[in-house]
């Protein structure tokens, strides 16, 4: 059977680095991972047959055996100019850079930051002062079986404090380049604004061009009473690369997450985004665009836990897919006992420009509270033949009709981005995929 | 200008237009009246290409070229403009970006160089004018969230912009109260010239009050069954379209012409 053997290639795998691994000295941080390890151990990795997984068969990564690197076998070559065409200048905001899942310090560029404010790798700080890391760390909350791997095998990525009524201005752009082919990388980012605070945090996947490898990422957020984080994760990763990423949050009273996520690389993505309201008055916007094409697979998961009353959710995506793609959306919104006047609104948009293309959605809502007002739809449709005859007919050629309407429909979720830079950004990369974008830039 | 032989047209094997014939010269202000279900909006449609009609049969000559054999794009790039009964809308496609697209297209065929940024917005700024507009509607989406008037002032503003050289109006009037209505022909009639001619396409003989025609036709299943003067529409607004159904006796049609006069 091949998962017991990609389990066992997995467990094999992690004996042989496990010492390797920053934190060896932190018994709280052993058994953390080896308990995750084993609960991995228990359940092996995802089949269709688990009904979260049932859309996303994860046996192609099973079959190709990516192996976790260790600090020694990481090589930084092709790194600087895979981050020279990503972004060329590293002017405002503040840069970490991490190549091949290491921090790259030769890359980064911090600006100077607010008193208190902790902002760095995070194998530094288990090495260094690892304390303040422990009760976020090991929390499961959210936690798929991949998130349980990259507990036990997590050994780098940011780590980012923000005092009490502290304000990060400018934003945080995390880099992760992947220069190898045939490894698993797991960085692991733990996001934590104490009563007040504020942070906006841009994390960016890339890879060489067919590198073909494993991004196992998980991203902690936890925001205290008022604090706010405001968090986009790029996903741009090589065509060959799969792509599983966790962004699990907890939020304490009147604390707001946002979270944008917007998918268009690799061959298959899988995206659990999660958050749970631990206090009154929470908030939580989940956005996501999704652009695939040819064989590319990507499936979004999302859960809100109303765990507490007050709290708003609302959640908006879109995709486009082309060729013979896949798309994958489930949101689930849980109300729970007593979590009165719970606000939660959700959609997804779906845009199928080919035959070929597929697409699986499914709103879940399950409310356990009556003075509550949720909404949700799902849509799955063509390009409106009524919309497109009327650009014809107005002389704009078909090619081109098409491509207007692509965008506009695209668009609707990048115009939510509020980072301008990161705005701008995506607006041209959406030029770019577009046939005729060149054009509609011209008009825009 | 246009030359229409016995064209015939289907929609999902319905025959709706059944030999219409119909010449219109340069210059020339044509209505097409008649009855609902008469094949009027398909005749609008079709001269349009909208290609979810079948024409089996018959001919169109728009300046001498077999109008049905060019895309919809290129007719609209030849000078055809249709006005849409129902205006589509369109989110996120702004009115500028999509007046922009089409009138760099329609110059970029007629040989024309593309205008510059502030040409166009002078351009644009005065045809707004003209059809009293609020400047506000260029940034918006494409007629979204337009009322019934503002959707229809837009296709003429449209059409300002464009300058066509046969404009096909489809029931441009329907929906329009009496202020839109007079803003709407003020756009119209601002488009009458000796090289241009306009077919308007209407249920009812009120637009032709302000657009005074030059011919008016009755379109009657699928074939156009009488024609004449401006005063023809005058007519159908006082006895209906029943005296002229085929089959009408000159009786009945006769006693319907009465009760209507009495």
């Amino acid at each position: 059977m091949m998962s017991l053997e990609s389990r066992e290639r997995t467990l094999a795998d992690y004996a042989r680095i496990a010492l390797t691994l920053p934190g060896t000295h932190l018994p709280w941080l052993v058994q953390g991972r080896n308990a995750a390890l084993e609960r991995f151990a228990q359940s092996g990795y995802p089949t269709v047959r688990d009904e979260d997984w049932k859309y996303t068969n994860v046996s192609r990564i099973e079959r190709q055996a990516f192996v976790a690197l260790t600090a020694a076998d990481a090589d930084v070559e092709g790194a600087d100019a895979l981050l020279q065409s990503l972004a060329p200048d590293r002017e405002a905001g503040h840069w970490l850079v991490f190549v091949n899942g290491r921090y790259a310090p030769a890359l980064s560029r911090l600006q100077p930051l607010p008193d208190g404010v902790v902002l760095g790798s995070l194998e530094q700080a288990l090495t260094q002062a690892p304390e303040p890391l422990q009760p976020y760390l090991i929390d499961r909350a959210g936690q798929t079986v991949f998130g349980e791997l990259n507990t036990a095998f997590m050994a780098d990525g940011a780590w980012l404090h923000v005092p009490r009524d502290t304000v990060i201005t400018q934003p945080i752009h995390l880099l992760f380049l992947t220069t190898q082919s045939g490894v698993a990388i797991y960085p692991r980012n733990l996001l934590v604004a104490e009563s007040g605070a504020r942070a906006t945090v841009v994390e960016h996947y890339a890879g060489v061009e067919n590198a073909a490898y494993l991004t196992n990422a998980v991203t902690q957020i936890f925001t205290a009473g008022n604090a706010s984080i405001e968090h986009y994760k790029l996903q741009q990763e090589s065509a060959q690369a799969f792509h599983i990423a966790g962004i699990h949050a907890q939020q304490k009273q009147d604390s707001s997450v946002e979270s944008h996520s917007i998918s268009l690389g690799a061959l298959l993505t899988r995206n659990d985004i999660t958050t749970r309201f631990d206090a009154t008055g929470c908030e939580v916007t989940l956005n996501g665009l999704y652009l695939v094409g040819g064989r590319q697979h990507v499936d979004n998961h999302t859960r809100v836990d109303h765990a507490s009353p007050s709290g708003t959710s609302n959640e908006y995506y879109r995709g486009v897919m082309d060729g013979a793609s896949r798309a994958v959306f489930n949101g689930k919104v849980i109300v729970h006992p007593g979590a009165q006047k719970t606000n939660a609104h959700q959609s997804n948009h779906n845009l199928l420009l080919s035959r070929e293309a597929e697409v699986d959605t499914k709103p879940q809502l399950e409310i356990y509270a009556d003075d509550v007002q949720c909404t949700h739809g799902a849509t799955i449709g063509q390009i409106d033949d009524e919309q497109r005859f009327y650009l014809r007919s107005r002389g704009i050629e078909d090619a081109m009709a098409q491509s207007l309407l692509v965008h506009a429909f695209a668009h609707d979720v990048i115009e939510r981005i509020r980072l301008q830079s990161l705005r701008q950004r995506l607006e041209q990369i959406l030029f770019a995929r577009l046939p005729q974008g060149e054009r509609i830039r011209e008009l825009t | 200008m246009l030359e229409i032989k016995n064209l015939q047209v289907q929609v999902e094997q319905k025959p709706i237009l059944q030999g219409l014939d119909l010449t219109v010269n340069a210059g020339e202000v044509h209505a097409i009246m008649g009855p609902n279900g008469s094949g009027k909006s398909t005749l609008a449609q079709v001269l349009a290409g909208r290609d979810n009609y079948e024409v089996t049969g018959g001919s169109v000559e728009y300046l001498g070229k077999d109008l049905l054999a060019l895309a919809p794009e290129i007719r609209a790039r030849e000078g055809v403009f249709l006005a849409f009964q129902y205006p589509v809308e369109i989110p996120g496609v702004s009115n500028v970006y999509l007046l922009k697209a089409a009138l760099n297209n329609v110059r970029k065929h007629r040989g024309l160089q593309e205008l510059d940024a502030f040409e166009f917005m002078k351009l644009m700024k005065e045809k707004m004018k003209l059809m009293e507009m609020k400047q506000e509607l260029l940034y918006r989406s494409v007629n979204e969230g337009f009322s019934g008037g503002e959707k229809k002032r837009n296709e003429i503003l449209q059409m300002a912009m464009l300058e066509p050289k046969l404009a096909v109006l489809d029931e441009t009037d329907s929906g329009l109260d009496i202020d839109a209505l007079q803003i709407v022909a003020k756009g119209i009639n601002a488009l009458r010239s000796p090289e241009r001619s306009i077919i308007m396409v209407t249920h009812y003989q009120r637009l032709l009050d302000y657009v005074v025609p030059d011919f008016v036709h009755v379109l009657s299943k699928g074939k156009i069954i009488k024609s004449g003067g401006k005063e023809l529409a005058l007519e159908l607004e006082e006895r209906g379209y029943g005296w002229l159904e085929p089959g009408a006796d000159a009786n009945k049609a006769a006693s319907a012409g009465a009760r209507a006069t009495a």
